[in-house]
């Protein structure tokens, strides 16, 4: 088989691929010879920390060791809703190895999480099975499980509710009966208008309607979650964590225990993967915190691959009421959505899913008018969080696949309805979104080519086959959901003439570092393996918002050039005396600055920067930079340019449906995203691979399926995560839009892949057998049953409206 | 429980608890912690380890039943400090992203190329398909075993 990658632009498997692209690019694009310009920027480089993985020298928090390290252990409750009238730990206590037990009743904890309504250990109730309350520190893991097993909790349990839209009735039991701010289990609205809906209604010669289901999933990292936290006897509180929000990691922590956040650093291990089920704090955080307070002694948390699933961040189900609307020439006139978001117990980050999800619903392709109603939703199960795509996913599903339906109505080709509404360079969407740089078109038309969409879609049937089509939008500039969404960067050069990059950025295993290291390779003239990336504890490394949102390599990307740039002027001033030549005649290539004109006249950068550094007044050359991109926070009504840059992107699956078993087999998945520049293309394949892998999981198997509240497996066995069998290998296309403000016209992409796949699938599964599927993941006895009805059983189900729309928190 | 090893190469003699598993003997006892654990239950393949050339889930294996065979784990497969092909072609290929599948992959690897030495995608596939990564969709890691391969016959 072809190798899975294309260089810049377009794939190899697309003959005469230049011309795609060629007369219909967009007039920023970078003639491809100008690559060759680049010194760094577009080669294939290997990861930075390749070498220490392979021979497993990587340290990852398991593999910390410390003097008097104890081991801790959580008590979760076994009831999904259940009132906490007494916890005797007295047993626990006596137990010969036990050097701390704690619980609500001996330990100063606030409320945390976006509405302030957890805390890291229950104190009147718990709200789903896995819910925290008590937790023991001992000097082995065997003796903290004998603790556990040995703390006694009096629960009067009470009606539970799981399902969001009972959740939202009047008669559903009240989840947060603390929260007077809130009607029932109605935590949040999110609410928006642009132009009118109505109005477009009766001027649209077609609407489609349907509904459209997600599940709960979870990120599944190989690495679960593993926290060491240690005292020094001054006081000064050390945690190591894979956390990827580390600033506001170390402030939340002290604002819920109680701490001075002057004294606290957070060091982040290497990361053994996240996809965001590690980006921010959490109630296992603040409990190692608190063990290791209350025994003196470090303390390492490390949760089981049961607790990973039980007791840590899921993806929320969210449930689309759509309606799409188009006049006879297929012009799109208005999206209208009814959402549930079904968050679970608390309100982390993930209620606010929504904020992407919305992007899709008023942003892909050009909409004039859209309306969105989303009520996010208490139940009692393991709650949402800002799992990599954020909502896109489930919006993608709902907005794609009308797509489709749409063209079908009109009688027209998918890919010319999507065409001709495609979002272009120079948009502003009615949400206020700048689109800047947009290869939605060429993205839509490499994977038409490339996948004989023309010649197959709707002549497989006869064979069980289909193709089907996604794309999306996501942001790709960072996002701001905070008062600044930058990222600092430090640039120094020692008397060795080693670069240190000192970035706010961290590294999950997504490529970061090695991204960092040659932009600032590029921006200074020096070769990769010349730049060290120091990026891991926040007493060295500037602030940044952390990893999410797509947003590291835009905005720390930014940060590292200016920074790099900056520093390598200061060593063209000194270069500039030593050659006597003025600074803006010279040049630095391979790490030597070279008079342009006459390139034997030339000098190393290290010593530069030694001869700048050993004489009298001399200096040590450093540079700082902080990079927050030109966005706005969005106004109440969620409009404002949220990213400084968008990424595009689209999919083409093609499905082989069993119809006696109902098995969906993805035979191929062609995909093209515009990453703006590849900075590292290897890279920015690895991440379209792994996540249109997830995607393909989310798509056909990965669920956690839930029964009364409770997981019924929770193991990797039964999940259903893609093993090696059971992904084809995807074809990646990079079409390179050059941002105006992206690094070196770079945009983000690690979330991107995987948002259009479960569409895409469903699509192509629709193609395949003419039954919509409206939900997913799209498992086999679900698909039979669907085959066999002739139609998706899926329910139409909405949400009364709330009487007091002002009820819930707004997003 | 005494019990008498070899783990790469070297051979130890240790008191240990009957029920110790071979995966908290190398991490715990050895210190060799480049075995990674993510499920505990066979099911992630990431403590995957050699036991006399054989692939076998470290994390189910009881320390008394390798006792006296040849262990070899991630640690050992380098020679003396130069990485081997299987590890070379994982760095050149982008094979590794967080990593922490990284090292059972190439115990997988090495287990496979000593049984067939030019190996097809698919019974590549099948060969990993007990072990999981997260991060990169397999297709690079397919790409580094081919090319291992490749150089090794
Ligand atoms: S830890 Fe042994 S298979 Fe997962
Ligand atoms: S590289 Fe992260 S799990 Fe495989």
């Amino acid at each position: 088989m072809a190798p899975s990658c294309c260089q810049v632009r377009v794939g190899p498997d697309l003959n005469g691929a230049a011309e795609v692209g060629s007369d219909r690019w967009d007039g920023r694009a970078m003639p491809a010879s100008q690559v060759d310009e680049f010194q760094v920027i577009g080669k294939r480089v290997a990861k930075l920390d390749a070498p220490a993985k392979v021979t497993g020298r990587t340290v990852y928090a398991d593999d910390l060791s410390m003097a008097g390290l104890l081991e801790g252990a959580i008590l979760r409750s076994p009831h999904a809703h259940a009132r906490i009238r007494s916890i005797d730990v007295s047993a626990a206590e006596q137990l010969p190895g036990v050097r701390a037990v704690i619980y609500a009743g001996n330990v100063t904890q606030r409320p945390f999480g976006y509405s302030h309504d957890n805390l890291p250990l229950k104190r009147d109730k718990v709200r789903f099975i896995g819910d925290e309350v008590a937790a023991v520190a001992a000097i082995d893991e065997e003796t903290a499980k004998a603790a556990l097993s040995m703390i006694k909790v009096d629960y009067e349990v009470l009606p539970a509710v799981f399902d969001p839209f009972e959740a939202l009735e009047e008669t559903a039991p009240v989840i947060h009966d603390e929260r007077p701010d809130i009607v029932g289990n109605l935590s949040m609205r999110w609410d928006y208008d642009a132009g009118d809906v109505d109005e477009a209604a009766t001027r649209a010669a077609v609407v489609v309607e349907g509904d459209y289901s997600s599940p709960q999933a979870a990120p599944v990292p190989i690495e679960t979650h593993v926290i060491v936290a240690s005292f020094d006897p001054d006081g000064h509180l050390t945690v190591w964590s894979p956390v990827h929000m580390v600033f506001m990691y170390r402030k939340e922590l002290a604002d819920c225990l109680g701490l001075d956040w002057r004294h606290i650093t957070v060091i982040q291990p290497s990361v053994g993967g996240s996809f965001g089920g590690k980006i921010d704090i959490d109630s296992h955080d603040f409990i190692t915190v608190l063990l290791a307070r209350h025994s003196g002694r470090p303390v390492r948390l490390a949760l089981s691959r049961e607790e990973e699933f039980t007791g840590t961040r899921t993806r929320q189900p969210i449930h689309f009421h759509l309606r799409t609307g188009a006049d006879a020439e297929g012009n799109l006139l208005f999206r209208d959505a009814e959402v549930v978001s079904d968050n679970g117990a608390y309100n982390a980050w993930g209620s606010h899913a929504m904020l992407v999800a919305m992007n899709t619903v008023t942003s892909m392709y050009r909409v004039p008018n859209s309306r969105v109603r989303c009520s996010v939703a208490y139940t009692n199960k393991n709650y949402g969080g800002s799992v990599r795509g954020f909502g896109n996913p489930q919006a993608t599903f709902a907005v794609e696949q009308q797509m489709e339906e749409l063209a079908d109505a009109l009688g027209m080709d998918p890919m010319d309805l999507r065409l001709r509404n495609a979002n272009q360079s120079g948009d502003v969407t009615p949400q206020g979104l700048e689109i800047t740089s947009c290869g939605l078109s060429d993205c839509l038309r490499i994977v038409r080519e490339q996948s004989g969409w023309d010649q197959r879609r709707g002549t497989m049937r006869g064979r069980h086959r289909g193709l089907g089509a996604a794309a999306f939008i996501h942001v790709g500039g960072g996002a701001r959901i905070y008062a600044s969404d930058g990222c600092g960067a430090v640039v120094k050069v020692d008397d060795s003439g080693e670069v240190t990059l000192i970035t706010g950025a961290s590294e999950l295993g997504q490529g970061s570092e090695t991204v960092l290291a040659m932009i600032v390779a590029e921006e200074m003239g020096i070769p990769i393996d010349s730049v060290r990336v120091v990026n891991s504890n926040t007493d060295v490394k500037p602030w940044d918002v952390g990893v999410h949102a797509s947003r590291t390599t835009f905005v720390a990307g930014n940060a590292a050039r200016m920074a790099a740039a900056a520093a390598r002027d200061k060593l063209l001033e000194t270069a500039s005396e030593l050659l006597e030549t003025p600074a803006g005649e010279l040049r630095v290539r391979d790490g030597v600055v070279e008079v342009a004109a006459d390139p034997s006249r030339r000098i190393e950068l290290g010593r530069v920067a030694r001869r700048r550094l050993l004489r009298e007044g001399g200096g040590v050359v450093m540079a700082t930079a902080f990079y927050d991109p030109p966005t706005h926070n969005q106004d109440k009504d969620y409009r404002g340019n949220i990213s400084a840059a968008y990424g595009f992107g689209a999919h083409v699956a093609e499905v082989e449906v069993d119809p006696g078993t109902g098995m969906v087999r993805l035979i191929n998945l062609w995909t093209a995203h515009d990453v703006g520049r590849a900075i590292n293309p290897m890279s920015c394949e690895g991440q379209i691979e792994g996540g249109a892998a997830m995607g393909i999981g989310l798509a056909l198997s990965e669920e956690l399926v839930i029964f009364d509240g409770e997981i019924v497996a929770p193991n990797l066995h039964d999940y259903g995560m893609p093993t090696a069998v059971d992904v084809p290998r995807t074809v990646v296309n990079l079409v390179e839009t050059v941002d105006p403000l992206g690094p070196f016209g770079a945009k983000g992409v690690g979330e991107a892949a995987l948002i259009p796949v479960p569409a895409a699938v469903a699509n192509a599964v629709a193609d395949a057998t003419g039954v919509r599927p409206r939900e997913y993941p799209m498992r086999p006895w679900k698909v039979k049953a669907w085959i066999d009805a002739g139609e998706s059983s899926h329910a139409s189900r909405r949400a009364a409206e709330p009487a007091d729309k002002g009820g819930g928190d707004n997003g | 429980m005494r019990i008498e090893i070899v783990v790469n190469g070297d051979r130890y003699v240790k008191e240990v608890m009957a029920d110790l598993s071979l995966l908290d003997f190398l991490r715990e006892v050895l210190g060799l912690t480049g075995t990674k654990w993510g499920c505990l239950t066979g099911d992630c393949g990431a403590c995957t380890v050699l036991v006399d050339g054989e692939p076998v889930v470290s994390c189910l294996q009881l320390l008394r039943q390798v006792e006296g065979r040849d262990v070899t784990t991630i640690e050992g497969v380098e020679h003396s400090g130069e990485l081997d092909e299987v590890q070379a072609a994982f760095v050149a290929n982008g094979g590794a992203q967080c990593g922490f599948c990284t090292p059972g992959m190439i115990m997988s690897t090495e287990a496979l190329l000593r049984a067939n030495r030019s190996p097809s995608e698919s019974q590549i596939r099948e060969a990993l398909s007990g072990n999981l990564c997260r991060c990169t969709g397999y297709s690079k890691i397919i790409d580094a075993v081919l090319q291992a391969a490749a150089e090794r016959a």
